[in-house]
């Protein structure tokens, strides 16, 4: 069978199969998407139409570019608020994340190797079960009589919480940036563990052991040698917390309040409720801006990671 | 307490304190879908009157149906676009625009989803305009075709990872040999490539089936009237408050997946002791 | 042990003709050329580098040569891609196919070229055979030991009876004791089936042992092609010398140059070298002298010539030989090799014992580079 395809298509060269189809149905459905949504971005919106960029009437070819979307954007306080804010959160997530997941992801890694997949396995289970229904879980949790609520205030940690502003009164605990944050960390709890765990379980555990050698108490080998090898764990679990946080929706909706300002929300009513495309279009775009950085270093650590691996 | 002992005992207290925090909405979750009460964690009593309820939950179950659908063609796609990827990379050291492809199959996994679904549903709704003005027809109509299209984006990305991962730790000598002994490469890699890989293939397609099932945001773009994924009526339903009959629906998949991964881990570790005894015979001939 | 050479007089089976392989500037293989003959059991020596893993890859078809040809009984391999090539090679990680049986990995190849069923479980049957490997059919590669594993992958690459067989650093993965014996075995088999064979290693005492030829290769360049014999006792440079076993290489000058004899003057003695050479009086030369070419007594020989004396600084006991390290007065330090053929020696010498180290007049081979 195999004999007979390869008869078919003799022209086709397997190499040009193989990567073309990938590549090809990336281009199409990952950038030209992309490449429309910045033309959007800058499109003037007719009830349900879009005017076209360049026209050509009585011999004048005119190219039109609405830029007043991102005028707005960038002029616009509350605009400028929300990615300021959309990145605090974000970032408040993240150390939240690496804070309790780096831990936990060491302690990992030390387990007896024969008790690692079990809990690599565990890790892994709450990631199967639904995220959605995790996040609306949490919202039960943190109501009232909600036993995360009743432990919490019960330890009098909301008092702390309120004075750390993270809640607007004590007692209160839902739809604050507390429960934005929790829930965020929450749910990108395991894209932070597995890959700190994938590169401390690969250490070499031998340096470690050369460093209280050399008379390095376990704490200064920890932070001297263990903490810089990690890096590139720390960069890329940081990473795929961090981006998608900044942009994220559901979150925010379900656990998030008036005050937890998040870009993802704005670009959805922007598109769902007020209807304006272009301008949820130009929020995108200014999206990616921002995160543009942040993605640069993730997609370095990733070529770096495929370097090293041949 | 000696620091070695601290160490331990810390370590454990730590991921036991972890775990309980990753489990413990799930538990909440169950207990209180047996709540006999409409009031949110005020428990009343036991009842199965949710689940009952879930019968005739005609939105629901629709949901399920074209979520299971979806779900089930996204992790077909994924698999097979992912696998693909996953051979372009490890194996074609070098080609034209290597680095922007590596780029492009991996960020969708980072990429914030709203950005992704918004971007696509312009480019689909501008396809079907283009088509509607030169065609008469309009193509394609948002529905369940274009939810798939927007869950294999992402389900491409996912499955690539698992599979690469694999692939690399292949030997690469494999191949050869089987080159060597008069295969064609087609026939290299359904004969030798394929079966060594058959695991991961498993675990990409258990995956992207999950993400599949699970996605909101990208459904919420790219559905159209009547296709109204599961997560989508969920997602409706928590915004409006806490409802025990979503805790009852979270109850019966938690069921299915905690029995799905139990199956899992006993044939694993079936195969596991199988290849042990047949190590053991080995070497004792 | 070698192998025989086989004295048919038909065109060479082998040709590389000035191959030449270019991986962006660096040349790995720097214009080769080389005929080999049907039969021979042929190995490419050489430290890590030295390009004879990718002249082994460009016979088998994993890399294309830059330029140059290589004919295989008379048909050009250019364009062939490994598949359609008449040669089969045996991987040095065994590359046994991990998800097949034994007796699937052995048909794997027969398969391909769609033989009749009973052919194929008729070859596979007298290839298992021919290793002691029948009972194993059933059996999955990591069921197996080292050795067998080795096995296998070998009658899998002699099972399509292939025109060449390729072995990449056959015994490298096999401990000291098991190497010995599968360096015969492999010989063996390979002369019974009667295959060509080209092999590619960094262990001289493997290709000396299984080849019957060899070509030291470095930095992508034969430094020399011949019968192990040759190669060992009539080295044609210092580096070769110097790679192949030990030697003692003695820097000096053509005193004496005579169509039947030499004479070289050292730091530390005088050679006579019984043969002539091709060079002139006054020119600086090497003498390399194999270890177990010299004996060294208390008492000082009869000849002026080819004779030092020397205070042994080191010695190392082997059971079988010694080795002493014997310093000359200029400083230089002879290796000598001495077989302990007494069981039991009164006057052994020991450190720091003054002693004469003497060779004959044939034991000299002379370099000029």
């Amino acid at each position: 069978m195999p004999r007979l395809i390869a008869h078919l298509m003799p022209k086709v060269s397997g190499r040009h199969a193989v990567i073309g189809v990938p590549y090809g149905w990336l281009l199409l459905f990952f950038l030209f998407p992309f490449l429309i949504l910045v033309k959007i971005s800058v499109s003037e919106m007719e009830t349900v139409n879009f005017k076209d960029l360049v026209t050509f009437k009585d011999g004048l070819l005119q190219l039109t570019l609405k830029l007043s979307n991102y005028v707005f954007i960038t002029e616009d306080p509350l605009y400028i608020k929300t990615y300021l804010s959309s990145l605090k959160y974000a970032a408040a997530a993240t150390v939240l994340c690496l804070v309790i997941g780096y831990p936990f992801a060491y302690f990992m890694a030390r387990a007896r190797t024969t008790a690692q997949p079990a809990l690599l396995m565990m890790v892994m289970l709450p990631f199967w079960t639904s995220f959605l229904l995790r996040v609306y879980a949490w919202k039960g949790l943190l109501s009232e009589n909600g036993w995360a609520a009743d432990l919490i205030i019960g330890t009098g940690f909301d008092q702390l919480l309120h004075a750390a502003g993270m809640i607007p009164a004590p007692g209160k605990l839902m739809h604050t940036p507390f429960s934005l944050v929790l829930g965020m960390a929450y749910t990108y709890m395991p894209f932070m563990i597995l890959p700190l765990y994938g590169n401390l379980a690969k250490m070499d555990l031998r340096l470690l052991e050369a460093a209280t050698d050399l008379g390095a108490t376990a704490w200064v080998a920890f932070w001297k040698v263990t903490v810089p090898l990690s890096k590139a764990g720390i960069i890329a679990g940081s990473m795929l917390v961090f981006i998608p946080c900044v942009g994220e929706l559901v979150i925010p909706e379900l656990l998030g309040g008036p005050e937890t300002l998040m870009i993802g929300r704005v670009l959805w009513d922007e598109f769902f409720s007020n209807n304006d495309w272009p301008m949820a279009a130009s929020v995108a775009v200014v999206m990616i801006l921002v995160i543009i950085v942040p993605l640069a270093v993730f997609s370095k650590y990733q070529a770096e990671v495929q370097e090293a691996r041949r | 307490m000696t620091s070695a002992s601290f160490n331990r005992w810390f370590g454990r207290g730590w991921l036991l304190a972890g775990f309980a925090f990753l489990y413990l909405p799930i538990l909440a979750l169950v207990v209180y879908s047996f709540n006999d009460s409409p009031i949110p964690n005020v428990w009343r009593g036991f009842t199965l009157k949710w689940y009952a309820g879930l019968a005739d939950d005609r939105e629901i179950l629709s949901g399920l149906w074209l979520s299971l659908r979806v779900a089930f063609f996204t992790a077909c796609g994924s698999v097979v676009l992912g696998t693909l990827a996953a051979v372009s990379l490890v194996k074609y050291r070098r080609f034209r625009g290597r680095t922007v492809f590596s780029g492009m199959v991996t960020a969708p996994l980072v990429m914030p989803e709203v950005v992704v679904g918004l971007s696509l549903l312009l480019m689909l709704v501008s396809v079907q305009r283009a088509t509607q003005g030169a065609f008469g027809w309009g193509f394609p109509e948002r529905g369940m075709l274009t939810i798939w299209l927007g869950h294999l984006l992402l389900g491409m990305a996912y499955a690539t990872v698992v599979v690469q991962a694999r692939l690399q730790d292949l030997n690469p000598q494999l191949e050869e040999a089987a080159l060597d002994l008069g295969a064609r490469p087609l026939q290299v890699f359904l004969l030798v490539t394929l079966p060594m890989i058959a695991q991961s293939l498993a675990s990409a397609w258990l995956l992207t089936f999950t993400i599949s099932l699970d996605d909101v945001v990208l459904s919420a773009f790219l559905s159209g009237p009547g296709s109204t994924t599961m997560p989508l009526v969920i997602f409706s339903r928590a915004r409006l408050g806490v409802s025990p009959s979503v805790n009852a629906v979270a109850a019966l998949i938690v069921a299915v997946v905690a029995v799905g991964v139990l199956i899992a881990s006993y044939l694993i570790a079936r195969a596991e002791r199988r290849r042990q005894q047949e190590l053991a015979e080995a070497n004792r001939a | 042990m070698t192998a025989n050479v086989s004295g048919s007089a038909e065109p060479t089976f082998l040709q590389i003709q000035d191959v030449v392989k270019d991986f962006g500037g660096y040349k790995a293989v720097n214009h080769v050329s080389l005929d080999i003959a049907r039969g021979e059991i042929f190995a490419l020596l050489g430290s890590s580098g030295c390009g004879k893993t990718t002249l082994l890859r460009m016979l088998a078809g994993f890399e294309t040569p830059s330029s140059g040809r290589i004919v295989l009984a008379g048909q050009d391999l250019a364009g062939l891609p490994p598949c359609d090539r008449p040669i089969n090679m045996m991987f040095q990680s065994y590359a046994l196919f991990p998800h097949l049986s034994v007796w699937d990995n052995v048909a794997f190849g027969l398969k391909r070229d769609g033989l009749p069923r009973a052919e194929i479980a008729e070859r596979v049957d007298a290839m298992l055979k021919l290793v002691q490997l029948s009972k194993f059919a059933k059996r999955k590669p990591h069921q197996l030991s080292g050795g067998q594993q080795q096995r296998v992958a070998l009658v899998r690459s002699l099972a399509k009876r292939p025109k060449l067989l390729l072995l990449d650093e056959p015994l490298g993965a096999l401990d000291k004791k098991l190497r010995e014996e599968t360096q015969i075995e492999l010989v063996n088999i390979i002369e019974e089936v009667g295959v060509t064979c080209v092999m590619v290693t960094h262990d001289q005492e493997e290709a000396m042992t299984m080849a019957s030829r060899i070509a030291v290769m470095s930095e992508g360049r034969f430094l020399q092609v011949g019968a192990p014999a040759d190669i060992y006792e009539t080295p044609a440079m210092r580096f070769v010398a110097d790679f192949i076993g030990n030697v003692n290489l003695l820097p000096g000058t053509v005193e004496v140059d005579e169509a039947d004899h030499v004479v070289i003057g050292s730091a530390d003695c005088k050679h006579y070298v019984g043969h002539g050479i091709t060079g002139t009086q006054g020119m600086p030369v090497t003498v390399a002298l194999r270890p177990e070419k010299i004996q060294v007594s208390r008492h000082k020989p009869a000849d002026d010539f080819n004779a030092a004396r020397g205070t042994i600084k080191d010695l190392s006991y082997f059971g079988s030989f010694t080795v002493y390290h014997v310093e000359l007065p200029s400083g230089q330090r002879l290796k000598v090799s001495q077989a302990n053929t007494e069981r039991h020696q009164d006057d052994r010498l020991g450190w720091g014992d003054t002693v004469w180290a003497h060779w004959s007049r044939s034991a000299h081979v002379v370099l000029t580079q």
